[in-house]
């Protein structure tokens, strides 16, 4: 189970909830079991490419404080924090 | 040479593998590249700052002897409007045209026959203005995103990010204190040396190359082979030697027209742009308008925090506003907290990365009302710092919880520095200022190929460019695993074809990231040698050990050298998207006397302290601090685009943008707190843009205190000093 | 078009000659038709001091002046400071004090600090401050330049004859 912090933004769709408590192994199925719950937060976090369904590329994800590398795969740890916050584009594409 | 930390070349301080080419002149920059019947490119760039372009006519300029091609944005395969303008420009500098032609003045005089009808439309420069109701809006297709709903009414507000915690309201009940100011900072350039520069061929079997200076040939890649709309593996990318980046170096600008005009002309093609088409046609970093308000007891306990940011994205959205809301509280524990950050485009060239994006503005706000808080309360500003400051465990106001990190080791040592200790002299108006930052610091896709020679030195290929030492850290960090010097490891920067992909040199992720590739295909050497040693001596592969540069068994020693010989060749390649990078923060202190009759704000001393992990080589991490410091002494006291009513940028040129000179600034005393990030084998955090990011309000605040008015606005030049001073 | 120049000159204590263009400046005809391309262009107007050469012992912006200016003088630039015998005390000071980052500012300092330490050879960090200012530097904040330059002249005692 991670517990996930919901941004203040997309709080209309979880009933105003800040922090939500969530089944899965890799990012993927966090926001697929997510989606399940609360509709719609699948499609404020993730967008559509050539590579199939991704997190959008302005949203970084942090699980236990650190951003995370392997985009859907990323593995989610039994009691992981997941934040998802603004990319930080550090000296590197806006 | 062993150094406190037990590591042999970790730590100490070689001369850089490439240090003689640079400073004898034989080192090759983008625009250090001649070849035989070669074009030279110049762009037309849009004379208004905002504008519909009604016609375009080439005919003259075409016909003028020496040119051979000419293209717009209709004859780029893939719309790019930033690289060419479509049917709007958005500030002035925007590129419209690309020729090429014999010579670089051919080019210059056929840019003057170029016809170009423009409908002039009102421009809008300031964020302020931009996010009114009856602003002029620049993009009637762009509404604002608020965390991917759209709000579907055109505006100049294209995203609009929250983050809320706890009750401000009652945090602010609660609090002694309330300071609540507004911030302005204007748009500045990073400022780099050599100008942006690309030189492209084209082979007819389809094969592009570009040389150019990039912090990132995979980027360029992937860039131009988007706009081109051909295969990425059509298109080499030769990284020269870059003459400075700072983030604004990580896109491209001129390399998609060389490589169209190459295509088209079947010669190789180079565009350099002048100065000024630096200052007007790239990235700057951009203006923001903040709105801070908070709250603290009087025991110095910080309870609320409440901002508006507005950064202007300029001409196209994506300002760093997120990471400026990620950055501003990192230092601190504060439990109620509403951040709302806002992009907000204007005409202005679209913003860039520059170094630390979006944190140094968010940080001189919550730096300023910190200091303004520690006058009020009559508490020592570092002091405040150790009651607030957060550690390991302790959340980032925003969400996360900090791993390792190294923020109040920062404050303690500039407690105990001496800088901090001695007064800092009154009789003239003399001011003394602190101030702390953060960086997050990535980490992501890097590879490197290690080659063992027979004389046990070490060919090492990586993809990461070098704008700062980062081919000697690396280097090192090879070679204090493999137990040898770092003079025996050959590093080279190599084109896209000849290295797996890497990602840029930027977000102060290299030495660690391209670091930990080298270090593992170090270890698969190791490996691979030990297997053929167990073969070579008859042994189990259990019974071969590697320790401090030795091959061992129960019979025999052999050093890497003789060990390089038998087993050689041996390659160790590796390409890993890496994880754990550390964050980093750094507290600066920073002394100031203010001349009241010109208003002019010398800076007396300057002591930055910095969490740097654990420093490879100790110059060069010491070199991004001190660099960092003196760009947010420019960007406090005299950087700034200045605009006119027309929204024309009026000084594009070294003499009136005005970077620091070595006579404007003092040494820069550095302190290295060194809390190794758990996230990789030395220990590694990165250090590059966390510099940035204190300087801006630590001159702030020592010039409020030397002058008794609190700063707000930068720059703090001699004409805004002499106001804040009711002198003019 | 105007007919190009004939220019004789020499560069780096060898006699050179090259055909220029009148409007072309010293610096393009460096690194355009002479491959000599450790001067560098930052700015083209005088202001980042990237171009610097050594024109008659005095160190010049390149880019301010003209091609055909060259006739008849001694000029030095960043490729004649070291010789077959090794690298001038200033080169090696530069590299010991890690006195650069990108590099590209490197060659306009070198050839701007040997003229001060041509004609002062001890000169204070202020002094070296100010006849340095005429060169921008973004990467390293100007410290381990100073340093470089100053230690220079204390531990070499030089007094730079080409």
């Amino acid at each position: 189970m991670a517990i996930v912090a919901i941004p203040s933004l997309m709080r209309d769709l979880t009933q105003g909830k800040a922090e939500v408590v969530i089944q899965g192994s890799t990012l993927r199925e966090l926001v697929e079991n997510i989606e399940a719950q609360f509709p719609g937060v699948k499609d404020r976090l993730c967008h559509e490419d050539a590579n199939g369904v991704r997190i959008s590329p302005y949203i970084g994800v942090y699980v236990d404080g650190a951003l995370v590398e392997k985009g859907m795969r990323s593995p989610i740890g039994d009691s992981s924090e997941v934040h998802f916050l603004p990319a930080i584009s550090g000296g590197s594409e806006s | 040479m062993a150094d406190g930390n037990g590591y042999k070349v970790v730590g100490t301080r070689p001369i850089r593998h490439d240090g003689v080419d640079k400073v004898t002149g034989r080192a090759k920059y983008g625009a250090d590249l001649n070849f035989p019947d070669m074009l030279f490119g110049k762009i037309l760039r849009s004379p208004h700052a905002h504008a519909k372009i009604v016609s375009i006519d080439v005919s003259r300029a075409l016909a003028h002897p020496g040119v051979k091609d000419i293209v717009t944005s209709k004859d780029l395969p893939i719309l790019s409007e930033n690289i060419l303008a479509e049917d709007k420009v958005f500030y002035k500098g925007h590129a419209i045209v690309g020729l090429a032609a014999v010579d670089v003045h051919t080019a210059e005089e056929a840019l003057s026959l170029i016809d170009i009808e423009y409908e002039v439309l009102p421009a809008v420069t300031d964020v302020a203005k931009a996010i009114r109701e009856d602003s002029v809006v620049l993009h009637q297709s762009l509404t604002t995103n608020t965390l991917g709903e759209k709000t579907g009414k055109p505006t100049n507000i294209s995203s609009h990010v929250r983050h809320q915690n706890g009750d401000v309201e009652a945090g602010f009940a609660e609090a002694d204190v309330v300071v609540e100011r507004t911030f302005t900072t204007q748009t500045v350039h990073q400022g780099y040396i050599e100008p942006i520069t690309a030189t492209a061929k084209y082979n007819p079997d389809g094969e592009l190359t570009v040389w150019t200076s990039t912090q990132g040939a995979f980027n360029v890649r992937q860039q131009v082979a988007g706009i081109l709309d051909c295969p990425a593996s059509k298109v080499r990318v030769v990284p020269l030697e870059i003459g400075g980046g700072f983030g604004g170096k990580t896109t491209v600008y001129v390399a998609p027209v060389a490589a169209l005009l190459a295509m088209r002309t079947g010669q190789i093609v180079k565009v350099t742009m002048t100065r000024d088409e630096v200052f007007e046609g790239t990235g700057p970093a951009p203006a923001t308008l903040i709105r801070l308000k908070m709250g603290a007891t009087k025991d110095g306990r910080i309870t609320a925090a409440d901002t508006d940011l507005f950064y202007e994205g300029g001409a196209y959205p994506g300002s760093a506003v997120g990471a400026g809301a990620n950055c501003m509280f990192a230092a601190y524990k504060i439990p109620n907290l509403m951040i709302d950050g806002f992009d907000v485009v204007v005409n202005k060239p679209s913003s860039h990365a520059y170094r630390a994006p979006g944190a140094p503005n968010s940080s001189f706000a919550a730096e300023c009302v910190i200091d303004e808080i520690c006058q009020k309360l009559d508490l020592d500003p570092l002091e405040f710092r150790m009651i607030n400051g957060a550690k390991e465990g302790d959340r980032n106001p925003i969400g996360p919880r900090h791993g390792k990190i190294g923020y109040l080791e920062t404050v303690e040592a500039a407690q105990t520095h001496d800088h901090y200790q001695v007064e800092v002299g009154n009789g003239k108006l003399r001011g003394r200022g602190v101030a702390s930052g953060y960086w997050g610091n990535g980490a992501g896709r890097s590879s490197v190929n290690l080659t063992v020679n027979q004389d046990g030195t070490i060919m090492l290929l990586e993809g990461s460019t070098d704008i700062g030492g980062t081919r000697a850290s690396i280097a090192m960090q090879a070679a204090e695993v493999l137990g040898i010097a770092a003079e025996d490891v050959r590093p080279a920067v190599v084109d896209t074809n000849s290295i797996g992909e890497t990602g840029v040199t930027g977000g102060s992720r290299t030495t660690h990231a391209t670091g930990l590739v080298a270090i593992r295909a170090a270890e698969s050497v190791i490996e691979q040698m030990k297997e053929k040693l167990a073969d070579h001596w008859e042994v189990n592969l259990n019974q071969v050990d590697f320790a401090d540069g030795t091959f061992l068994n129960s019979d025999n020693q052999i050093s890497f050298k003789e060990a390089a010989r038998i087993c050689s060749p041996v390659v160790g390649s590796v390409t890993e998207s890496t994880t754990g990078a550390g964050g980093a923060f750094g507290t600066h202190v920073v002394d100031v006397e203010v001349d009241e009759d010109t208003g002019k704000v010398e800076v007396l001393r300057y002591t930055a302290v910095q969490d740097v992990g654990t420093a490879i080589h100790p110059s060069y991490a010491e070199g991004q601090i001190q660099g960092g410091a003196v760009q947010g002494i420019g960007w406090a006291l005299s950087e700034e685009y200045v605009y006119d009513q027309k929204g024309q940028m009026v000084n594009a040129s070294f003499l009136d943008y005005r970077m620091p000179t070595s006579y404007d600034t003092p040494m820069v005393d550095t302190v290295m707190v060194e809390v190794p990030n758990p996230g990789h084998p030395f220990g590694v955090r990165g250090v590059g843009e966390v510099p940035l990011v204190p300087p801006l309000a630590a001159i702030a605040n020592a010039v409020s205190r030397a002058i008794g008015v609190r700063m707000t606005h930068l720059p703090m030049n001699p004409g805004s000093v002499l106001k804040a001073l009711n002198k003019i | 078009m105007s007919r190009k120049v004939h220019v004789q000159t020499q560069i780096n204590r060898e006699n050179v000659e090259f055909l220029c263009e009148p409007r072309q400046s010293m610096l393009e005809v460096l690194r355009n038709e002479l491959d000599l391309t450790g001067a560098k262009e930052g700015c083209n107007n005088g202001n980042c001091g990237a171009c610097t050469i050594i024109v008659e012992g005095r160190p010049v912006n390149s880019c301010c002046m003209l091609g055909v200016e060259a006739e008849g003088k001694e000029i030095q630039t960043i490729e004649g400071v070291a010789t077959p015998e090794g690298l001038h005390p200033l080169q090696q000071k530069f590299l010991e004090h890690a006195a650069l980052q990108c590099g590209i500012c490197t060659p306009g300092f070198i050839m701007n600090a040997k003229v001060l330490l041509e004609t002062n050879p001890n000169p204070t960090e202020e002094e070296v401050r100010f006849w340095l200012a005429g060169n921008l530097c973004r990467c390293t904040g100007y410290d381990k330049i100073i340093r470089a330059v100053l230690d220079t002249t204390e531990t070499t005692g030089v007094s730079t004859n080409g």
